[in-house]
């Protein structure tokens, strides 16, 4: 979707304010909205494409006012009724009507399943991929409502693969729940001046990881 | 001065008293957590866990440790680049948001910066989590656009000649910035390496230290 989580190249907010390696969380609150939300996420209801589309799929105003937790949390809670664990009864009071039958993250699995992580790379069909490194590609100009990966900033742009990643899980389908469709994705560069135009920074390209969807021969 | 998204660091709340433009949220958070217990979907002990994992056990420090193997022996850093997953792996740093690791090295010619435009990607198990800023809006829009502006942000100015490779992560690969060893560490030993590259600097928003240059 052209939502305002799809921030490249938006002038207008000002200056990065660095911060110290320390502390991690800035109010106690986040740490307890992080921690439901992994826990959350563990119960199997949903994959990380959905989690992430739960969070852009809001008005702009609402995305560009709250803190990343804020985020965190309202997502969260549309995902907790979407996927019936929580009633939007139980939301709206904030109070249980009944336990739920889903199998809750135990503390003794938590190391166990951090370790092992949720990876996206699927193995590789026979055959050659479509793109090699050194290729010149194109981008599709594409503005789907759905989720995607493909950033406005390179919509119809021509790059060079750089880098295969192999076949990936395909954001766009398993965010609504139409399968993984894997497929191969590519680190594509892309020149600042083609992204940009004329007065871009002449030392600058943008490496953008793409999926075989979104490219055509260039 | 004042960015949207900037967590903490903004102010446009209508209140003129103490922090309560986090006390709806914090009372909201508060709440969805005891319905959660109540529910049995979340179990309190692991809430405490997956916390105490993030603020104690993993964070910018496993990174350090695999740039400081990097500097000192030749033979980790070419297994390094060639597949960062494995070697990253070498030290136990492994799993969730850090599953598929790519190592891109800056070196006088080039410099590497990574952003998520499109929400927060970050390399979990060698960085932790990501600081306010990296998920914020002023550097997701303009990373990709004027990263030397964003680097003097930071108080980074790199020679005008120094190519720049911003990595957008939107996809499930994780990027690690290896930095350029510091001049004046010739002869330091791993453990002392370390204390000289910075979580910035793993990024790309900033350079290592140089041995007596304060954190």
């Amino acid at each position: 979707m052209n939502g305002a989580h799809d921030l490249g190249g938006v002038d207008g907010f000002g200056p990065v304010v660095p911060e110290p390696e320390r502390p991690v969380f800035h109010h106690a609150w986040e740490k307890r909205a992080f921690a439901i939300t992994l826990a959350c996420g563990f119960l199997g209801r949903w994959n990380i494409d959905m989690a992430r589309f739960a969070r852009e799929d809001t008005d702009p105003l609402t995305y560009l006012k709250a803190s990343y937790y804020q985020t965190w949390l309202r997502g969260l809670e549309r995902l907790l009724v979407e996927k019936n664990l929580v009633s939007a009864a139980e939301l709206t009071e904030m109070k249980s009507r009944g336990t739920s039958d889903a199998r809750m993250l135990p503390a003794d699995s938590v190391a166990k399943v951090l370790a092992k992580g949720g990876p996206a790379r699927r193995p590789d069909p026979p055959g050659a991929p479509r793109f090699r490194a050194g290729q010149s590609v194109r981008t599709k100009n594409i503005h789907p409502r759905g989720h995607t990966r493909l950033p406005r900033y390179c919509r119809g742009k021509q790059g060079i693969v750089r880098l295969d990643h192999g076949t990936q899980v395909f954001p766009d389908s398993n965010a609504r729940g139409a399968g993984e469709n894997p497929q191969r994705c590519y680190a594509v560069e892309f020149a600042a001046g083609e992204l940009w135009g004329p007065g871009a920074d002449p030392t600058l390209s943008v490496m953008v990881d793409l999926w075989d969807d979104y490219l055509e021969a260039a | 001065m004042i960015p949207a998204m900037g967590g903490d660091h903004d102010h446009h709340h209508d209140h003129d008293h103490g922090d309560n433009r986090w006390s709806e949220t914090q009372l909201r958070v508060k709440a969805l957590e005891s319905l959660l217990v109540d529910k049995k979907l979340v179990d309190p002990a692991a809430l405490d866990a997956l916390i105490d994992t993030y603020e104690n056990k993993v964070g910018p420090r496993n990174g350090k440790r695999v740039i400081a193997r990097a500097w000192s022996d030749p033979a980790y850093k070419a297994r390094l680049l060639k597949d960062a997953t494995a070697a990253i792996a070498e030290f136990g740093y492994t799993g969730r948001q850090g599953e598929d690791m790519v190592v891109v090295e800056n070196t006088p010619e080039q410099h590497n910066m990574v952003v998520c435009t499109l929400c927060s990607c970050y390399p979990w198990p060698v960085l932790g989590l990501p600081p306010v800023w990296y998920k914020s809006a002023p550097y997701r829009s303009r990373a990709v656009k004027e990263p030397r502006a964003v680097l003097a942000d930071f108080g980074v100015t790199l020679p005008a000649a120094t190519r720049i490779r911003v990595w957008d992560s939107t996809a499930e690969l994780r990027y690690l910035v290896l930095p350029m060893r510091p001049a004046g560490s010739e002869g330091l030993r791993e453990d002392a390496l370390a204390e000289l590259v910075t979580r910035d600097s793993m990024i790309g928003t900033g350079l290592a230290r140089a041995p007596g240059q304060k954190p």
